[in-house]
């Protein structure tokens, strides 16, 4: 067990299995949301209440699941690096971040788009649109921060500690946002509490789901592979590596 | 900290609580001597207050429905003005440094630094919050809740700003940046102040919303002061 934890900080060793893994996450990825996509925009029932436009789920929930789950990924990333020093998890919360950022953005609005038909408007203060926002600004935040130091290693570990920080805030900030929501609730246009989603319209969202979090996981390995290539560039295996390849 | 055996052999008489009084001390005198620094955050704060019926409306009654969101907002932002100049000073002069040489648990040193910054900014801030709500025509009875729930919130403003003024310390640059880091994680401390404010206008007492800031603070009591120890060895190593 701790062999293994002890090779996969080792640069190298990440570099070379990631190249074995990163084809089967490409390939599950390409698959899952093609399949999901053409499913759930084609062929699954429409809303008896929203009509056509609920489709929209199928880019929004799994977006919002993604740039949740990133932000704890970023966290255990960072967690990692500050208690092990473990180099490649902190290349890898350095790649991981304006994807999350990216996702959240992507979330937000499919969820705006989303608003016009069934609420008629752009925006709302939802509670989950503004936890959302919040999560953007969040990780502007670390991205930023690692971005303002001079040195590479102050604005790691700086963006470590925000991110830890960040993800203990995150419950508190969304229970806080629910319950604000509860209080101040408009009493138009919200959906009137929606039926449990039938079978026909959840199966194409497992699909995309898991195809977005395969993609994920494929681009984080593929970025983090250029990053380990930038920051080790000194190092002889990736000189040898170049020599090798031309 | 890695201070070695020998190091030991000259650590001052008294304990924890010697030092952490020296530091209280210290602060306190520094920033009475520095009294621009106490009293631009309250001038900010009435100044921010005075631009709302400006920009919005003299009429007093739409002025008491927003009047806590505006208080507790130009408190929060009067708060977060204050934070750059918490270890900005001792980060120049050099005395940030003997701090985190001291043999004292740095979590401690830095919980009595903000202890003073919330004594000489927060609870200002809570107690002139009541003289602005006159002038927003605050309904009476909520008084007492502004300052009070201002006086409680403000302290996890300080424990929470803490951490950010501790990572952008050693950043020329850091006001901007510090803004961006801080005010997402105020975002509860905010909902739950001007909630009690709220709470207490429509006459349920606010004493839940109350509670609930205790516990935030509590909470932010537990874990700040280890994220801005840390905070401060990167900015200073870095």
């Amino acid at each position: 067990m701790w062999a293994f934890i002890h090779k996969l900080g080792s640069p190298k060793w990440f570099y070379d299995i990631s190249e074995r893994l990163q084809p089967w996450f490409w390939a599950a990825a390409a698959l899952l949301i093609l399949v999901g996509s053409v499913w759930g925009l084609a062929f699954a029932p429409a809303d008896y209440q929203q009509g056509n436009s609920f489709r929209i789920i199928y880019v929004h929930v799994p977006a919002a699941f993604l740039a949740q789950s990133i932000f704890v990924g970023l966290a255990v990333a960072a967690l990692v690096f500050m208690v092990w020093k473990i180099k490649v998890a902190d290349m890898a919360a350095a790649v991981m971040a304006p994807l999350g950022a990216a996702m959240t953005f992507i979330a937000l609005f499919s969820g705006s788009v989303w608003g016009v038909p069934t609420w008629g408007t752009w925006w709302m203060w939802d509670a989950r649109l503004t936890s959302m926002l919040i999560l953007l600004f969040l990780y502007f935040g670390v991205i930023a921060l690692r971005g303002a130091f001079a040195s590479r290693d102050s604005g790691s570990r700086a963006a470590s500690v925000l991110a830890m920080v960040g993800v203990i805030n995150i419950p508190i900030i969304k229970y806080s946002v629910d319950w604000w929501y509860t209080l101040h609730q408009p009493a138009s246009f919200t959906i009137t509490s929606r039926p449990s989603m039938p079978v026909e319209m959840w199966w194409p969202l497992l699909l995309m789901v898991l195809g977005f979090y395969s993609f994920f996981i494929a681009l984080t390995l593929m970025r983090t592979r250029s990053e380990i290539l930038r920051r080790e560039s000194n190092k002889r295996w990736v000189r040898d590596l170049v020599r090798e390849d031309g | 900290m890695q201070v070695s055996e020998s190091m030991t052999a000259m650590e001052p008489r008294g304990g924890l609580g010697v030092a952490i009084a020296a530091t209280v001390r210290r602060d306190l005198i520094l920033m009475l001597r520095r009294r621009s620094e106490i009293i631009n955050p309250l001038v900010f704060f009435a100044l921010v207050i005075t631009l709302f019926p400006l920009g919005i409306s003299p009429d007093p009654d739409l002025l008491a429905t927003i009047a806590p969101g505006l208080l507790w907002v130009a408190a929060l932002l009067a708060t977060l003005l204050s934070l750059d100049s918490l270890f900005r000073a001792d980060f120049d002069d050099g005395c940030l440094e003997q701090l985190l040489l001291a043999p004292q648990p740095l979590p401690a040193m830095v919980l009595a630094k903000v202890a003073v910054h919330w004594l000489l900014t927060g609870l200002p801030l809570a107690l002139m919050a009541p003289v602005l709500g006159l002038m927003l025509s605050l309904p009476t009875g909520s008084y007492l809740m502004l300052a009070a729930s201002l006086a409680l919130g403000s302290a996890s403003l300080s424990l929470i700003g803490a951490i950010g003024a501790a990572l952008t310390v050693g950043l020329s640059r850091g006001g901007v940046l510090l803004s961006l880091l801080v005010l997402p994680l105020y975002i509860p401390v905010l909902i739950f102040g001007a909630g009690a404010v709220q709470a207490a206008i429509l006459g349920d007492g606010g004493m839940a919303h109350l509670a609930i800031l205790g516990a935030l603070l509590a909470t932010a009591l537990m874990l700040a002061p280890w994220a801005i120890a840390a905070a401060l060895r990167i900015s200073i190593n870095g």
